[in-house]
């Protein structure tokens, strides 16, 4: 039976590229999976694998989201309750955390203990936003990950991003990326992953690590 | 650490490839989705498409040229020319593209940069800044592809417009464009060192060493070029080989 993978629109962006970028990684990986984005509650609630994407603000991201009745106890259904696998890109990312100081203090979903945080390199002539590509080195729980660990040493993976997720509890912690500090690029606990970078602008690197997804069944 | 960036850019019209030299005497370089999957095969960092697109009517070619290219090419894709509106905007990230870059809009309004910022996040806003030197070390900022000057300082414009939202800037010396004489990188300096936005170097590549110059000399964070590519000059890969023997960061294609 084919899955359902539904990417979560709630006004934040372009989702076309995650969504062409899923299906490929779904042909490529030989399955039949159906790339859905939507912003019913309902469909998610029943969707064998979510992805939050998510460009902007942390603040205006969760507000989006919370705006569309049902969609936030939807998310917590598939993936709290029913243990289905859930990606996180960029400010979808962001949302796992306890909490986000982008304009303002913003309650996460909660669901790693982090803290999203303004990026201050302490190089001051390293530009904000990170933006471009950057080398993915893997922790050594990330290189034990189903998903995470498909990153090979030397794959390169592409950041936009200011606002960076300071982590309390580095178990979670998969892999980071060097920008002038140890930069938080892949976190992931049980069902849970998420990415800074944007696989589904990633080439390569991305597609095989949104395949890897895709077969993942923790 | 984060790598230098080569972006190839497309000038697209009427849904066709064309680049100018000094914007006259176009050349037609093909489709623009076929061009970009060979820059995705080849391994660009990011792609630049710059409508010039004379006639309003036309201008929806352009988005069907986008999302035909979203769905081929999974790396980040930049589109530019005549971008004015919020509608503007929304429509073509709607399409796929993953930021739009800003001009005359942006000159008129820079306020404009604020608004769009707050409304689609800065990652998706560039502001591009055509620049020609009207004294030493003296830039101004031009708009309809170098004909009309503004009387706007370019470097005190960037810091401007930085400090609105934009989330990078996009820097092309008029006086070079099209003449493959190498980035004028006094002003490419000059603008890098004064936003703490990445700035794009643009105008005047005709050679590899011209890639490595802007990224050293003129401290950007990226190199966009068009014919040196286009017309088989070099490819991706030499280029990036060339920068990496230079001691620029760059990250290879396998």
């Amino acid at each position: 039976m084919s899955e359902t993978v539904a990417i979560i629109d709630y006004g934040s962006g372009n989702l076309r590229s995650a969504e062409k970028a899923l299906a490929r990684a779904g042909v490529e990986a030989g399955l039949d999976s159906r790339i859905i984005v939507t912003d019913k509650p309902d469909v998610v609630a029943s969707a064998d694998r979510v992805v939050l994407p998510g460009v902007g603000a942390f603040g205006d991201c969760r507000r989006g989201l919370l705006a569309i009745d049902g969609l936030k106890e939807a998310i917590r259904e598939a993936v709290r309750v029913k243990g289905q696998p859930f990606l996180g890109i960029c400010v979808g990312m962001h949302l796992m955390a306890r909490e986000g100081h982008e304009h303002g203090t913003h309650q996460g979903m909660g669901w790693i203990d982090g803290v999203v945080e303004k990026m201050e390199p302490a190089d001051g002539s390293l530009k904000i936003p990170h933006m471009g590509w950057n080398e993915i080195e893997l922790t050594d729980a990330g290189r034990a990950h189903p998903v995470a660990g498909v990153i090979e040493p030397g794959d390169h993976a592409y950041f936009v991003h200011s606002y960076h997720m300071a982590l309390a509890d580095k178990s979670a912690l998969l892999a980071t990326t060097d920008y002038g500090m140890a930069v938080t690029a892949i976190v992931g606990e049980g069902n849970i992953i998420g990415t800074q970078f944007h696989p589904e602008k990633s080439q390569k690197v991305g597609l095989k690590l949104l395949r890897a997804f895709l077969e993942w069944r923790p | 650490m984060l790598k230098a960036r080569i972006i190839p850019c497309l000038d697209v019209k009427d849904g066709r490839v064309v680049k100018g030299v000094n914007f006259v005497d176009l050349k037609d370089a093909g489709d623009p989705v076929e061009q970009a999957r060979v820059y995705d095969a080849a391994g660009a960092d990011e792609l630049t498409f710059l409508d010039i697109t004379a006639s309003h009517e036309k201008r929806d070619i352009l988005l069907d040229v986008v999302s035909r290219t979203a769905e081929a090419c999974f790396m980040p894709l930049t589109v530019g020319g005549g971008v004015r509106t919020e509608e503007d905007v929304r429509k073509l990230l709607l399409a796929g593209a993953d930021k739009v870059s800003l001009m005359t809009a942006a000159v008129k309004n820079p306020d404009i940069v604020r608004q769009l910022a707050e409304k689609f996040g800065s990652q998706c806003i560039v502001v591009a800044v055509d620049a020609k030197e009207v004294a030493p070390g003296k830039w101004e900022v031009f708009t309809h592809g170098g004909r009309t000057p503004t009387g706007i300082d370019a470097v005190e414009y960037s810091k401007q417009v930085a400090a609105l939202g934009a989330g990078e800037i996009l820097l092309t010396s008029m006086d070079r464009d099209g003449t493959r004489e190498g980035f004028n990188i006094p002003l490419t300096r000059a603008i890098s060192d004064a936003v703490s936005v990445p700035v794009i170097a643009s105008g005047g590549v005709g050679t590899l060493d011209h890639l490595v110059e802007g990224i050293r000399d003129g401290h950007a964070s990226a190199v966009l070029a068009a014919s040196i590519f286009h017309f088989g000059d070099y490819s991706i890969a030499e280029a990036k080989a060339h920068m990496i023997r230079a001691g620029i960061p760059m990250r290879e294609i396998d």
